[in-house]
């Protein structure tokens, strides 16, 4: 029996990790079901799950341009057109087919978006193969823009212009069963009422998303694939001498990394039932590249930590605000409001000069040879004096 | 839409004009790309800071309802503005000088503390940091200045340049402002490149291009060329901002984005680091958004300038004019 194998493989494994780990991994998982849980219940505090499903998309997000900027040392600045693209084509095929499969609409849609995604990466990389670094940079910009103005004019008559989708009377068919999920539902339990509703059903299917995605990710970092990426992102010329396939593995980044980004996008549609030009813009895809490097390029923490300051404190504050929790005079809150991005952009000048390595640097980029680091240059010196040294008789010196 | 050819001619100056604008920010970022290999996000916001400053500038030196109480000292230098042809083209240059010298500085200022500590630092750190002074000096302007669009011009209403027609050529009017800005930009452009190739410091900036290391070893103060570059470019960058106002008769606090994406753009099909490369690729963006913008598709004219910039970069990666990248092993 397989299944029956399986399950057994799974227990040993459980086995093997050690007791303070899994202690650690259990925690983890508890905090992340009974925090979200416990402050849907609390009355009044239930924005905060929004802003959680609203940071764990752009942890989505995030963690695919990881891929493309943190693996494969490629800098994208067009990475939102991946986002668009994912949302666009889930809600427009998804508003065809929602007729006939209902509440299940937004879960078929995760491979359309995800595929369109794919290859919106695909269309992007080849021709941008030869380029390198800052050449890359500003294609990506370009095409990221190139993608926010055609869905803004309405290229094919499909994307509605800037008014966005759905047009009209149309709506986009939310994952549950009509009626049952659109206000929060109650069960009294022993200890406390425990509420579910939309907030939390997304924190979920978000929360799922990115656990999948990080098992993705993690397994590809160990692969083939993930040691050329790393070969590559050190030394394009040394790896192609070493048989890398430049070409494809830069291909593969693109379109893994974009294919994130699709899932995010048609995530971020159906849980705003609304989706328009305007989450699009280049500064979006600058926040993306804000997450990644602020919080560590190639490191998974790192970039979760870095989606939940970039763009959950913002909205947290604003939140906590708007709900009243905060209370503060009309003048001191329309100062802060007008403040945050300008105190923003003071503290990622800051934490650059801090830390330029991110939060949590990756451990192995950590480990790469930098020239400009004065100790490996110095080491390198001395290296070329022993060698230069070393054949040289005691007489000669 | 007819196609005529007075109609052609109208767009290309008014492409050449763009252009000129493109050019002068281009030059900003190309210089500070070749010695320091980064991209300054801010230099867009510098050329806002341009148009703002040279706005301040112009009003202080120009508008009586400012001359009054403690300002009142400025009462017999605006007199002296205000009078005659002389005094026009003394305001006209005073606010050019002016700004870009504020600009320049703060350009210098910006290189000090956000750049310089990052030096040696992940080749994305300065980026972001550069993003991070932009969003800074972006809502700077939005919060400290005016969150609406400001008008160009004088007390009275009338812009500072009046809009005149120059000359005319078969049919199309060129006006003085466009005259100008191309004349302008030209100089400039024509100085900068004979200040690199011939001076003293122009060669320790060369130098510092091409290998930093080296150039410091060879008694080049690294610091003083790199501040240098961060007072040329932002200067050249304030220019074009003044122009800008005076050319679209206003100023707003997030006017920097396009033109500055725009001009990088320029920047790159010109092959970046290069200074002739970069005026090229202005001039170059600038006729071809212009036209593209009369003759196919208004609302598209990014979607064009974008396409010309992958069609150049697939046929020639290092730009129009940048020499072609040795692979280094």
């Amino acid at each position: 029996m397989p299944t029956a194998d399986s399950a057994a493989l799974a227990v040993k494994g459980i086995g093997k990790v050690p007791p303070k780990k899994l202690a650690l991994y259990v925690a983890v998982a508890l905090l992340l079901v009974m925090v979200p849980t416990a402050l849907q219940a609390a009355s009044g505090l239930g924005f905060l799950v929004r802003i959680l499903v609203v940071v764990g998309i752009w942890v989505l997000l995030a963690l695919g341009l990881n891929i493309v900027v943190g693996y494969a040392g490629l800098l994208d600045l067009g990475y939102i057109a991946f986002y668009a693209m994912g949302g666009y084509v889930g809600v427009l095929i998804g508003q065809t087919v929602s007729g006939r499969l209902g509440g299940g609409t937004y879960w078929a849609m995760l491979i359309p978006a995800a595929l369109a995604g794919a290859l919106t990466g695909l269309a992007l990389g080849f021709p941008v193969l030869r380029l390198r670094g800052d050449y890359l940079a500003i294609v990506t910009l370009g095409f990221g823009e190139i993608v926010r103005i055609c869905l803004n004019n309405d290229l094919l008559g499909l994307s509605n212009g800037a008014t966005g989708l759905p047009r009209g009377v149309e709506t986009i068919t939310p994952p549950w069963p009509s009626m049952w999920l659109q206000d929060n539902v109650r069960f009294p339990t022993p200890i406390g009422e425990f509420v579910f509703g939309p907030n939390l059903f997304w924190y979920f299917v978000v929360l799922l998303l990115i656990i999948g995605t990080i098992v993705v990710i993690r397994r590809l970092d160990d692969s083939r694939l993930g040691r050329a990426w790393v070969a590559m992102r050190e030394n394009e010329v040394a790896a192609a001498a070493c048989g890398v396939n430049i070409r494809t593995q830069k291909l593969w980044a693109f379109s893994l990394g974009a294919m994130s980004g699709g899932i995010a996008g048609v995530t971020f549609a159906y849980v705003q039932q609304f989706i328009s030009p305007e989450s699009f813009t280049f500064m979006e895809s600058v926040f993306v590249v804000c997450i990644v490097v602020l919080g560590g390029m190639g490191s998974i923490p790192g970039v979760i930590v870095g989606a939940l300051l970039i763009r959950g404190i913002p909205d947290l504050i604003q939140g906590l605000m708007v709900a009243g929790v905060i209370r503060l005079s009309g003048d001191v809150t329309s100062m802060i409001t007008g403040y945050r991005f300008l105190v923003f952009g003071l503290l990622m000048v800051i934490m650059m000069a801090v830390r330029p390595q991110g939060i949590i640097p990756s451990k192995r980029r950590a480990l790469e040879l930098r020239p400009d680091d004065a100790r490996v240059l110095a080491e390198e010196d001395q290296q070329l004096w022993d060698t230069e040294h070393r054949d040289a008789s005691p007489d000669d010196v | 839409m007819d196609f005529t050819l007075s109609y052609l001619l109208e767009q290309t100056i008014n492409g050449i004009t763009l252009g000129g604008l493109y050019a002068l920010v281009a030059l900003g970022y190309t210089m500070v790309y070749g010695i320091l290999l980064m991209i300054n996000f801010a230099h867009s916001e510098l050329f806002m800071a341009g148009g703002y400053v040279g706005l301040g500038v112009l009003k202080l030196l120009s508008d009586p309802a400012l001359a009054k109480g403690g300002m009142s000292f400025l009462k017999p230098i605006q007199s002296f503005f205000n009078s005659g042809t002389v005094g026009f083209v003394a305001l006209i240059a005073a606010t050019f000088l002016l700004s870009g010298i504020v600009v320049g500085f703060m350009g210098v200022l910006i290189e000090r503390f956000a750049y310089r500590p990052l030096r040696h630092a992940p080749r994305l750190a300065p980026l972001i940091s550069a993003i991070g002074v932009s969003i800074f000096l972006q809502n700077a302007a939005l919060l400290w200045i005016s969150s609406k669009q400001l008008p160009y011009s004088r007390a009275d209403g009338t812009s500072f340049v009046p809009a005149k027609t120059a000359f005319t050529v078969s049919g199309v009017n060129v006006s003085t402002m466009q005259i100008l800005i191309i004349v302008t930009s030209l100089l400039l452009l024509v100085f900068l490149d004979t200040f690199v190739a011939k001076t003293r410091i122009g060669r320790a900036m060369r130098a510092t291009s091409q290998d930093r290391d080296a150039a410091g070893l060879m008694g080049v103060d690294i610091n003083r060329v790199i501040a240098l570059a961060f007072f040329i470019g932002p200067a050249l960058g304030a220019v074009a901002g003044v122009f800008n106002g005076m050319y679209y008769g206003s100023v707003k606090y997030n006017m920097g984005f396009i033109p500055g994406i725009k001009s990088f753009t320029a920047a790159v099909i010109g092959g970046i680091g290069n200074l002739r490369g970069a005026m090229l690729g202005g001039f170059l963006l600038g006729v071809v958004e212009s036209l593209a913008s009369g003759f196919l598709s208004n609302a598209y004219r990014d979607v064009i300038a974008f396409i010309v910039l992958v069609l150049v970069l697939i046929f020639r990666p290092g730009g129009l004019l940048g020499e072609a990248v040795a692979e280094k092993v």
